[in-house]
């Protein structure tokens, strides 16, 4: 425990722990929204259309008189738990194939690791349009949609990392103690392998947060009038002369859970690194 | 470099073959899309699945599939009833001019904050990678807003949509690269600052060269190393990015076919902008490689 | 004639950390240098301060600190810019790194020529060429098109050489010049270095060996810890060194009499072997025909420069690799050809002590976990094992709750040695175990190893490229060149009259000590 509060105190107790707090307000708002806000985000009100922010509605009114902030603590549900979701099914698949490739024979290992570079061929947005091309817009078309694009990536690092590990000095001193090969695996291979997931995952977690804005920003994600923050902004757009505020919050609380996750992630990263010389 | 070659072939042969795969797994009959609005009575589905070729097996309408592609033939839109490579030449041009505006953009200002920023005190730093954070935390189409709603709304600097002529470019080409900027000056920093602090370093300025010098021509070459394999990742942002931006900025282009294909379930047009997608992907790709071997004369062998 | 450099009092340090403190030092026109010192001596960032180059954040105090005459106190970074290069060239480590990897050799010397214009731009390259032939590359004008990697380790040395002299200075600092080299290939640059001494050049030569300065210093220097604890003549200081840290460091070369005293090998019990191992990689032979046996208590020394199939052969005997053709015996019972799963339970009579302990440690273990792992003792047992075996190598039981990352390098390859000890090996197989590691501790682990044998008997194969370590520790020894045996015998024997040409030249490109003494 002592390293912990030596981790703490050099990192600086305040700055640092910014970004840990707001995901946990972000958790509380997927979680139990209306401890957040009491308006609906659903609830229309024509006659306080665009109103800018003031006491009753701090973050003003959207162009049906909704409650901005109703809608960005509420739409935390969806735009997270797409990205979630995506990044749980992604990590999952690619973590798996990754794995398989890293400890196959040379030439099963050899055609994933090409299906994996022809699936990154393509970018990412593209591969998600071409999915929901084929299923239909909607919020688990869209799940399914990220992941698919996503799971490349992680397949790739993970079949490097059982590379680098399955040659690794340790390895080699495990053979010659007479341990069997599935004991080095589970005792050395996977522990090591996986080790660096969490740290992939949260910044992956990041990144699928934008793409699901993005998809959901080209009308694919989730149907009005569900709230969700890159939909919110697709709608805002019109009305980016009259009301800033529509657009800037949803944007902020994008930008805001990007840059708190890669944060946090980027931290255990650093360190993990920064231990090898 | 023959071999190289071969998988670039393989690889889009691999994604033909996907975007083949992807029709027959699109839901809905083809048929029925085929005749859409139209009348339909069975001499007309008759006569349209001829004229497709529905009624041969499926591996020889592949086959055909791939041949008709070979000889550039990208098949007819279900929606807009011409062919699809008319509609995509058409529409390739803006979206090239988008994507080599931003591709510039974000190389340019990478490569000025790397090289003003390397090395430098604390403040500077912690202020760009700041920047930098942010950049590549903003998704693509949020900076677009903002900066439409900066300059286009408030200040009336640029045009709020359109392509038409250069200042309708300047935007848009600043949406799409700012977040390449962000990441590349990032990496590009960091291989200059490992460059500088490698023992070559150390012997160029035993020799009295100047750090401004040794920037120049030693350490940048260094630094372009690791950004050269970022190179998927850059050419992905760039196509995958100037979807959304043309949609944003209301700009004609490949984006807004694409969009408009994947609403209407238009699997011909989606197919072939993502086989053109692939095709772009493998040829930058194959570019870059070979600027690496230029580059880095310890892999030519 | 003014000094080249007079310094007094100087003082580095990086933030608050004082990494050299007080040093005082000169250099006159023509003379050779040393300074001696382990890792972290602070003996690079003392010459590097001699360039102004004392690195990033640092900060540099002198009572006096004079360059050529001039106070260097004073210098602008112009003024350091024009000294570097024009009055003192550098010679770093390994070449491979020291000369820019992108770009070819003769820019990188050509650079030097027109920073400092030495001569018209039109006669550059064929003053390169000029530079190249007289450090003795052969072929200028074809290598100078090359780049570092196409060049051998020797030839990229010279280059180095080449670029560091091309503004004809009246000083080069070379730190650890041959550090990196294969010992026929060290013997040829340190001559090259005394060819420009003799030519009138002064040299500042910086090392952690002792013999390798011992040849042409004039003076030495001995560093600790950011001071100097010992300066004179280098006849002086060999022979009569006056600190304790010299003397430890004299005796810690190790050389072959603490051999005597350990007990003979029992050559009765033959321990392992091998019989025509033959193995390459594509198309490349790495071993040829070699064969070897190792009997019980003995050690066998295996020497060779890189690439000469050292390292592969110990993967053979461990049965890590299969050979292609021949095998070995453990025990004259079958080993390498019998199969993995036969192999396995007999694996832990022999085990690898490698040269980097830290990559053969799992990153996630603490050292009782890395020790225990192959023991298959019960768990309440095998805690008290590990205290013991900790205890063996001379490290306090709270190690085992550390992480080998905060250990030195003589701690982790204790751990290391524990670790093999562990299952009780009949043979050890140390691939260069002692090869990252300084002087001091070198003699430590050295030590300990013999040790071991004298107490359990074990057999060792023991692999290096520095064939003083292979003199102290082994009893008979193993030339390879090339992925042949070239020569094998008595290691006294082969040291004293070796028959094969490579080994007299081995031999003869061993720095000694006494060289200077004569």
């Amino acid at each position: 425990m002592p390293k912990l509060a030596h981790v703490l105190a050099r990192s600086g107790p305040k700055l640092s722990h910014v970004p840990v707090v707001f995901l946990a307000v972000l958790a509380l708002a997927v979680a139990v929204p209306v401890l957040l806000t009491a308006a609906d985000p659903l609830a229309a009100d024509p006659l306080n259309a665009l109103a800018p922010p003031n006491a009753d509605h701090w973050f003003g009114t959207d162009h049906l008189g909704r409650d901005v902030l109703a809608r960005v603590v509420h739409g935390a549900r969806h735009s997270l738990s797409i990205g979630l979701a995506a990044s749980l099914l992604a990590v999952a698949c690619g973590t798996l194939l990754g794995l398989a490739a890293g400890l196959s024979p040379k030439w099963l290992d050899e055609a994933l690791a090409r299906s994996f570079d022809v699936l990154s061929t393509l970018p990412e947005l593209l591969l998600a349009l071409l999915v929901v091309a084929i299923t239909g817009p909607g919020t688990v078309n869209v799940i399914f949609a990220i992941a698919i694009a996503q799971i490349p990536n992680y397949a790739r690092v993970i079949r490097a990392q059982t590379f680098v590990v399955r040659h690794s000095g340790y390895v080699e001193q495990a053979l010659t103690f007479g341990r069997s090969r599935l004991a080095i695996i589970a005792g050395h291979v996977l522990p090591n392998v996986l080790g660096p997931i969490p740290v992939l995952a949260t910044i992956g977690l990041g990144q699928a947060v934008i793409a699901s804005a993005g998809l959901s920003f080209l009308g694919m994600g989730p149907q009005p009038p569900a709230a969700e923050w890159g939909a919110m902004l697709s709608e805002a757009r019109n009305y980016l002369r009259v009301a800033w505020w529509e657009a800037l919050f949803p944007g902020l609380a994008i930008t805001l859970t990007v840059v708190c996750l890669t944060v946090v992630g980027r931290r255990p990263q650093r360190r993990f690194e920064g231990r090898k010389p | 470099m023959i071999k190289r070659l071969g998988t670039a072939l393989a690889v889009l042969w691999a994604a033909a073959t996907a975007s083949y795969v992807a029709l027959l797994l699109a839901p809905g009959d083809t048929i029925d899309i085929l005749v859409g609005d139209g009348p339909d009575t069975p001499e007309i589905r008759t006569k349209i699945i001829t004229e497709w070729g529905l009624d041969r097996p499926e591996f020889v309408q592949y086959l055909s599939y791939l041949w008709r592609l070979l000889h550039g033939d990208l098949g007819r839109s279900y929606q807009l009833q011409r062919g699809v490579g008319e509609i995509l030449a058409t529409q390739i041009g803006p979206t090239v001019q988008l994507t080599l505006a931003a591709a510039g953009t974000g190389v340019a200002l990478a490569g000025i904050i790397a090289i003003v920023t390397a090395g430098r005190g604390r403040w500077l730093r912690g202020v760009t990678s700041a920047a930098e954070l942010v950049s590549v935390s903003v998704p693509p189409f949020l900076i677009g807003i903002v900066l439409l709603s900066v300059f286009s709304f408030t200040l009336g600097w640029f045009p709020v949509s359109g392509a038409q002529g250069p200042r309708a470019l300047v935007l848009p080409a600043l949406a799409l690269g700012l977040p390449v900027a962000g990441v590349l000056g990032q990496v590009l920093r960091g291989g200059l600052e490992r460059a500088l602090e490698q023992p070559f370093a150390v012997t160029a300025r035993a020799r009295g060269l100047t750090e401004r010098a040794l920037v120049a021509r030693h350490a940048l070459r260094h630094a372009l190393i690791p950004a050269l394999t970022l190179a998927g990742w850059f050419t992905g942002t760039l196509l995958g990015g100037a979807v959304i931006t043309e949609v944003l900025f209301g700009r004609p282009g490949l984006g807004q076919v694409a969009m408009q294909a994947v609403t209407g379930r238009d699997m011909p047009v989606v197919m072939a902008v993502v086989l053109l997608s692939a095709v772009a992907y493998v040829t930058i790709s194959t570019l870059l490689d070979l600027a690496y071997r230029v580059i880095d004369p310890r892999i030519r062998g | 004639m003014t000094s080249l450099v007079t310094v007094e009092d100087l003082r580095v340090s990086f933030g608050p950390a004082e990494v050299v403190h007080g040093v005082s030092l000169s250099i006159e026109p023509g003379e050779c240098v040393a300074i001696v010192g382990e890792s972290g001596s602070g003996k690079s960032v003392t010459a590097r301060t001699l360039l102004g180059l004392a690195g990033p954040g640092s900060a540099v105090q002198a009572g006096t600190f004079r360059v050529t005459g001039r106070d260097a106190r004073a210098f602008t970074t112009g003024d350091w810019r024009r000294l570097r290069g024009r009055f003192a060239g550098l010679v770093l480590q390994d070449a491979l790194v020291s000369l820019d990897p992108l770009r070819t050799v003769g820019a990188e010397i050509a650079e030097v020529l027109a920073l400092h214009d030495v001569v018209p731009r039109a006669r550059r390259a064929d003053r390169v060429a000029e530079l190249l032939d007289a450090v003795g590359v052969p072929e200028p004008r074809t290598r100078a098109g090359q780049y570092p990697h196409q060049l051998s380790g020797g030839l990229r040395q010279r280059a180095l050489i080449a670029s560091a002299i091309a503004a004809d200075p009246q000083l080069i600092i070379a730190d650890e010049p041959t550090t990196a080299l294969d010992v026929t290939i060290q013997a040829q640059i340190l001559r090259l270095l005394a060819e420009r001494r003799a030519a009138g050049t002064a040299l500042l030569l910086i090392s952690h060996d002792l013999a390798v300065v011992a040849a042409i210093a004039d003076r030495i220097l001995v560093m600790k810890d950011g001071r100097i604890v010992e300066e004179g003549p280098a006849r002086e200081v060999l022979a009569a060194p006056r600190h304790d840290y010299t003397r430890s460091l004299l005796a810690a070369v190790p050389s072959a009499t603490s051999r005597a005293t350990r007990p003979a090998p029992d050559l009765s019990v033959q321990a392992l072997a091998g019989i025509n191992l033959t193995r390459s990689y594509g198309s490349r032979r790495v071993v040829h025909d070699v064969s070897f046996a190792l009997h019980k208590g003995e050690t066998l020394g295996v020497v060779g420069e890189s690439g000469s199939g050292k390292t592969t052969l110990a993967r053979l005997a461990l049965a890590l690799l299969e050979p292609d053709q021949g095998h070995a015996t453990l025990h004259r019972e079958p080993w390498t050809q019998l199969r993995e799963r036969e192999r396995r339970p007999l694996r832990p009579r022999i085990q690898l002590i490698s040269q980097s302990p830290l990559d053969s440690f799992d990153p996630r273990h603490t050292v009782g976990r890395l020790i225990a792992e192959p023991l298959r003792l019960p768990r309440a047992e095998r805690f008290a094992r590990v205290l013991d075996l900790l205890a063996r190598v001379g490290l306090p039981p709270e190690t085992a709750a550390l992480s080998p990352r905060v250990l030195s390098g003589g701690q982790r390859q204790r751990v290391a040695i524990a670790r093999a000890l562990g299952p009780r090996p009949d043979v050890l197989v140390c691939d260069e175990p002692v090869s990252a590691l300084d002087v001091s501790i070198q003699a430590q682990v050295l030590d300990l190893l013999a040790d071991i044998q004298a107490e359990y008997g074990t057999a060792i194969v023991f692999i290096s490229h520095d064939l003083a370590v292979v003199a102290a520790i082994a009893d008979r020894v193993l030339v390879m060149k090339d992925g042949r045996v070239v020569e094998e015998g008595d290691v006294e024997e082969v040291f004293t009259r070796p028959r094969h040409p490579y080994t007299q030249a081995l031999m003869a490109a061993v720095p000694r000590l006494e060289l200077s003494t004569l």
